[in-house]
């Protein structure tokens, strides 16, 4: 399939999965009626924007994280980005309650730049031979930092928020005026397209990208930031969602390589078209109640990756793990 | 001329570099040898500042190295590293074109395109121009990346032992284009461990041992037994063939 072609389809099928987004829930929603168009502007457009906007800034969160990283099996999700964010929101809504929520915006921010960055310099210390320890530390950490957060929570009685933010995203309570943190999402991930040459260099390793005259710790601040960013917005507006930014990145890498420029626009389109159509799924599959798209991409996410596993692309999997640059 | 003075080098408080101070002329192939662990490597790390340096001055072109910025002198140097192991599926094509990063910053025009297709013919990559790194055997992959440093085309390249994979044609067939670039007026720095290629091509050789620089001239002066034994501390004869010394450090 030519580039062009492949571009128009993914158009295609996430114009037709917004379409359907735009028509399926609880609510009848019949446009002669002002109450119809309150549905569908309030609820519905929305609804299917954020998920749009949710699939497509954690896909890109994804491949930036694993060319900073070098390693194709992590995502935010994985390597205590999310756990911090959502630890940075609970500390400041426990010590500033009224805090405004562009002040909690940032504090989940600033939190999940941390927790990465503590993430980065662990997988620095990791014996270079094993690929699959990196994804491990990962998953160890949000787990440390994922028992703190509940620990927390219990002792001030939060558990709730905890639940919203962590367990499971979803989008039922996405309505006009309570998504909108996610186009700070949106500009974060877009920043990555103008530095996509940049972070496909750094992933040749900190040597080659100085050699061409980049700042390998520039680019690894540059790429931290992006995927703070989306996964604290994400966290704060409908919770995070799981494998988005794993298998996206990895079946676009198949099909088109790790140059980035090429491949964004893949990745940005194949997240929003899966996690639209996760959120549709859940819509539909025991209405008129909801599963949360978060548990469906749960499934679907974890099938697609072990297939992704049990099916290395033509050449073995590279058996080192490569240098990791200094922040 | 890259003129190096006074560096010292250390890791993990292991000296690696003690004093060396060498100037490396200006369109001439100069070859790096020594034995493993000799420093090699580190000195050409610290010249390419790929390494910061811990004391001491580097200047290429009397651009300092500690203190130019690095996209300024990636205008002036090229450098292949020894650990080429990319994680990254690129294309052949868009391997070399991020060689042509320091001069279009991403926004290639014809004289980049040109560049590329230049080094793609020079290393025989043509017909894998479209495949990916990770499809291609050890050989061709190093190819790949010998045909990006080319393809940054600056007045000097910095090469970490490139023959690693090569077989011997295109052993041969580097060392041969590294000539006609010296005789194009370009300037080498190779770290080889192959002294018969470093005998055949090399105008200048710095010979390293225990960090420090043990000896350096033209190929006569530093190939001789006596200096070689010293060096490697392994008896070795030296022949001449076709007026230059021939190695006989395999029997």
């Amino acid at each position: 399939m030519t580039r062009a072609k492949r571009l128009a389809l993914s158009i295609g099928v996430i114009v037709l999965l917004a379409v359907a987004s735009t028509f399926i829930g609880a609510a009848q929603m019949d446009l002669s009626d002002p109450r119809g168009m309150m549905v569908l502007t309030v609820s519905r457009i929305p609804r299917t924007l954020a998920a749009l906007l949710t699939g497509a800034a954690l896909a890109v969160a994804g491949v930036v994280m694993q060319q900073i990283v070098r390693n194709r099996f992590v995502e935010p999700g994985t390597a205590g980005t999310a756990e911090s964010a959502a630890l940075g929101l609970l500390v400041i809504t426990l010590v500033m309650p009224t805090a405004p929520i562009w002040a909690k915006m940032v504090a989940a921010s600033v939190a999940a730049l941390a927790g990465t960055w503590v993430f980065v310099h662990m997988i620095r210390r990791l014996p270079p031979r094993e690929v699959l320890l990196v994804p491990l530390a990962g998953i160890v950490l949000s787990g440390v930092i994922g028992a703190a957060v509940t620990w927390i929570g219990w002792q001030a009685d939060m558990m709730q928020y905890i639940a919203t933010w962590l367990m499971s995203g979803e989008f039922s309570g996405v309505i006009s005026g309570r998504y909108e943190l996610l186009w700070i999402a949106a500009i974060a991930a877009a920043i990555a397209f103008f530095a996509a040459d940049r972070f496909a260099i750094l992933g040749l390793g900190p040597e080659a990208a100085t050699a061409l005259g980049l700042s390998p710790r520039a680019v690894m601040r540059l790429g931290l930031t992006v995927v703070a960013v989306v996964t604290a917005m994400v966290v704060v507006s409908v919770g995070m969602i799981p494998f988005v930014g794993l298998v996206v990145p990895n079946i676009a890498a198949r099909v088109v390589g790790d140059n980035l420029r090429r491949s964004l626009p893949l990745v940005a389109m194949g997240g929003a078209g899966l996690v639209l159509a996760c959120d549709i799924i859940g819509r539909l599959v025991i209405a008129p109640y909801e599963i949360p798209a978060g548990t469906i991409l749960g499934v679907v996410g974890a099938l697609v990756f072990l297939w992704l596993l049990w099916k290395p692309a033509r050449p073995a999997r590279r058996k080192t793990l490569p240098e990791q640059v200094d922040v | 001329m890259i003129r190096v003075a006074d560096v010292n080098h250390q890791i993990d408080g292991n000296p690696i570099l003690t004093n060396v101070s060498c100037d490396i002329p200006q369109g001439e192939v100069t070859a790096l040898i020594g034995p493993n662990g000799a420093g090699k490597s580190t000195l050409l790390k610290l010249m390419g500042r790929i390494e910061p340096l811990q004391t001491g001055h580097v200047a290429i072109n009397d651009l300092d190295v500690g203190t130019t910025p690095s996209g300024q002198l990636a205008l002036e140097m090229a450098y292949l590293g020894q650990n080429l192991s990319v994680a990254s599926r690129l294309r052949v094509r868009e391997l070399i074109g991020f060689g042509r990063w320091p001069h279009c910053k991403g926004h290639p025009g014809p004289v980049d395109h040109a560049a590329v297709h230049d080094a793609l013919v020079m290393f025989d990559l043509v017909p894998f121009a479209d495949r990916f790194l990770d499809e291609l055997s050890g050989g061709q992959a190093q190819r790949a990346h010998l045909a990006m440093t080319f393809a940054q085309t600056t007045p000097w390249m910095l090469l970490d032992e490139p023959l690693n994979n090569l077989d011997m044609a295109h052993s041969r067939a580097l060392m041969k284009r590294l000539s006609d670039l010296r005789d194009a007026g370009r300037s080498v720095v190779i770290v080889l461990h192959d002294l018969n290629h470093a005998a055949a091509w090399a105008d200048h050789l710095i010979a390293m041992k225990n960090g420090r620089i043990a000896a350096s001239g033209t190929a006569e002066e530093v190939l001789t037994p006596q200096t070689l034994a010293a060096l490697y501390e392994t008896d070795v004869q030296v022949l001449r063939y076709a007026g230059r010394p021939l190695v006989l450090h395999h029997i």
